[in-house]
């Protein structure tokens, strides 16, 4: 149990390459913080500078009280899940949980109590005396997860846990991490690329890209407000709608043409505006409307994808159900006010549900024929 | 490309039974040969088929040698023969690993320096830098030991090839792992790299064993003591009589002694040694 903290942590690889560009970050005691952003965003160089796997160009990292730059990854008091679980091959399970105990000169009984306790947890027991390779992937993710646990660390560390399983495995995977991790209390970091993942996992969830923090926040408060169109078109499948407004007098013009008045802010600057495929309410609203050309509809079950144009930018739209709509019609689209995203042209969020605007139908239709 | 072609077959198994016969056809002289009495060569006809003296043979030269041919009993050869090759495939094995561990895992200045170096040792094998080689040895006084016949042929780079691309292919996060699990860096070479390359360690070991074993040349110069002659070396000296011809069936016999422990080794371990040379699962 204990809290992180990252002061202005920075990593500069030799030749210059920043990966990490100065994060600042308080994670509280008992936190599960996903770190999620696409490769090459530096979640894991981060997480590998926690762990100590990776030395740190500048700032502080501290675990607890404790400043931790220049400390041994075994002396932090962590540990750390790997993405192709690292479990040892010519150990058994049962050595693979107890190695690292055994290293610190544990005594024999002690050791045996807690394998055996952080097997049943996991429900591992029954093959303690196998050899990784005689394990399925799900129950490797198993072993290394228990591997951590009987160590009973400050702090877990999870490096994409779970993308060498497929899709239902991973489902179910994610539901016992979490569970693991509500019980056990323990201060845990988690990076990963899906935004499934990260969504559900998390307490906290920061959105990284280029080496820089995008945005921290709840998971559903990112999803809500996003701050920047990257965390809106990262976070969320499929990912919000964005529409560059450019201004025109008064009031906006999408890239077709078509013109909306905007009693809204921020008037006579360009602008981008954004909405959730799901926000889209068919047959318009009173806010926001839209001819839109349905390209490709996918059923998914459930609920329908609509994919297609509408003031000149692709634009996906969800359905609940099933949908007759076909490729090629034409259908009215709207957003609620409070349901509108605008942002800066440079990405940053400015405003939520402010627009008011209604297209001019005749001048839409010119348009898109 | 897997043809089923009648006369193909014959061919190519044709081919591979006349290989095996020209392999084994002077081994099976040299069987034979080893137990017949002496007359039996003095009539100049080869024995195709076993003699009698095989048990006379065998306990002579074993027991006595032909001390009037410069031929120490034979098993205090042999004993030397396996200090040299075991010497030497342990001694191998030992300095490449550490060495193969040093150049994979530790970032220390003038890594890849120090890795061509030793890259460079092989292409100076034994052979090369027999003169200078000797003289350093002559000087140290390690003429007639077993330090002089085996420590100047462990210093070749055969081997921390071998260990690099075995350690190249251990995933960083088992290290990383182990580090995390408190295992400095020599407890990670003992407790995972080693039982990790477990098979290409054997593999490596029967392989420089039989180099050990067979090495003919540096023996045959820094030994002058029988003390410390090798096998290999002693069969060319009873061979090369001075005055006398050769007495082939103790020669065969000392030659049929002479293969018996690569054989053995080679047969023991060979599960291990295929495992080690083509297995690539880590």
């Amino acid at each position: 149990m204990a809290t992180i903290t990252l002061d202005q942590v920075r990593k500069v690889y030799p030749g210059k390459v920043e990966a990490v560009k100065g994060i600042s970050l308080d994670i509280a005691d008992g936190d599960f913080i996903v770190l999620v952003g696409p490769s090459g965003c530096g979640k894991s160089t981060l997480l590998r500078m926690i762990a100590g796997l990776e030395t740190i160009s500048a700032g502080t990292v501290k675990i607890g009280d404790r400043v931790v730059n220049e400390i041994d990854p075994a002396e932090r008091d962590i540990a750390m899940v790997f993405q192709n679980y690292a479990l040892y091959p010519h150990m058994t399970v049962y050595e693979n949980l107890s190695y690292g105990l055994r290293n610190r000169g544990m005594k024999r009984d002690e050791i045996d109590q807690r394998v055996k306790k952080a097997a049943a947890i996991l429900e591992i027991g029954s093959f303690l005396d196998r050899k990784p390779r005689a394990l399925s992937g799900g129950q490797r993710q198993r072993v290394a997860m228990g591997r951590a646990i009987v160590r009973s660390p400050k702090v877990f560390l999870f490096d994409e846990p779970l993308s060498n399983l497929d899709a239902k495995l991973r489902g179910q995977m994610r539901v016992e991490i979490k569970a693991l991790q509500r019980s056990l209390g323990t201060t845990s970091v988690y990076v990963t690329h899906d935004q499934l993942e990260a969504m559900t996992l998390a307490d906290t969830l920061v959105v990284m890209n280029g080496g820089v923090v995008e945005q921290i926040g709840s998971p559903l408060d990112v999803y809500e407000r996003p701050a920047s169109t990257f965390v809106a078109s990262f976070i969320g499948a499929p990912p919000m709608n964005l529409l560059p407004l450019a201004a025109a007098g008064d009031g906006y013009r999408l890239p077709d043409g078509t013109l909306l008045p905007a009693d809204g802010y921020p008037q006579g600057k360009a602008a981008i505006l954004g909405f959730r495929p799901e926000d889209v309410v068919i047959g318009g609203t009173d806010a926001f409307s839209l001819d839109f050309h349905v390209v490709v509809a996918e059923p998914v079950g459930a609920e329908s994808f609509l994919h297609g144009k509408a003031g000149g930018a692709g634009i996906i739209v969800r359905v609940h159900g099933r949908t007759e709509a076909r490729p090629g019609d034409r259908i009215r689209i709207g957003v609620p006010a409070a349901r509108l995203h605008i942002f800066g042209t440079d990405g940053k969020r400015i405003a939520h549900g402010h627009i008011s605007a209604r297209d001019r139908a005749t001048e839409t239709q010119a348009a898109l024929t | 490309m897997v043809e089923h072609r009648p006369f193909l077959n014959f061919l190519s198994h044709a081919v591979l039974v006349l290989g095996v016969l020209i392999v084994a056809f002077p081994v099976w002289i040299a069987i034979v040969a080893s137990t017949h009495p002496a007359e039996t060569f003095q009539t100049g006809r080869i024995p195709l088929w076993f003699g009698d003296a095989a048990l006379h043979n065998y306990g002579v030269m074993l027991g006595d040698g032909l001390s009037n041919m410069g031929a120490p009993p034979l098993a205090g050869m042999l004993f030397n023969s396996l200090v040299m090759a075991l010497v030497i495939a342990g001694g191998k094995i030992a300095i490449s690993i550490t060495s193969a561990f040093a150049i994979v895992y530790f970032r220390f200045p003038f890594r890849m320096l120090a890795f061509w170096c030793i890259f460079i040792t092989l292409m100076l094998p034994v052979e090369v830098r027999i003169l200078p080689t000797f003289k350093v040895v002559a000087d140290l006084g390690m003429l007639n030991s077993y330090a002089g016949l085996t420590i100047p042929l462990i210093a070749s780079a055969t081997a921390t090839f071998l260990f690099r691309q075995v350690f190249m292919t251990i995933p960083d996060e088992l290290a990383e792992a182990a580090r995390i699990d408190g295992a400095g860096p020599m407890k990670f070479l003992r407790d995972i790299l080693i039982p990790l390359s477990r098979t290409n360690i054997a593999a490596l070991f029967v392989i420089l064993f039989i180099y050990g074993w067979n090495q003919y040349l540096w023996p045959l110069l820094i030994t002058t003591d029988e003390g410390y002659y090798t096998i290999v070396a002693g069969i060319k000296r009873m061979a090369e009589a001075v005055d006398a011809n050769p007495i082939w069936n103790y020669v065969m016999a000392a030659s049929v002694l002479a293969m018996l422990p690569p054989v053995v080794v080679v047969v023991a371990m060979q599960k291990l040694f295929v495992k080690g040379l083509v297995e690539t699962e880590k």
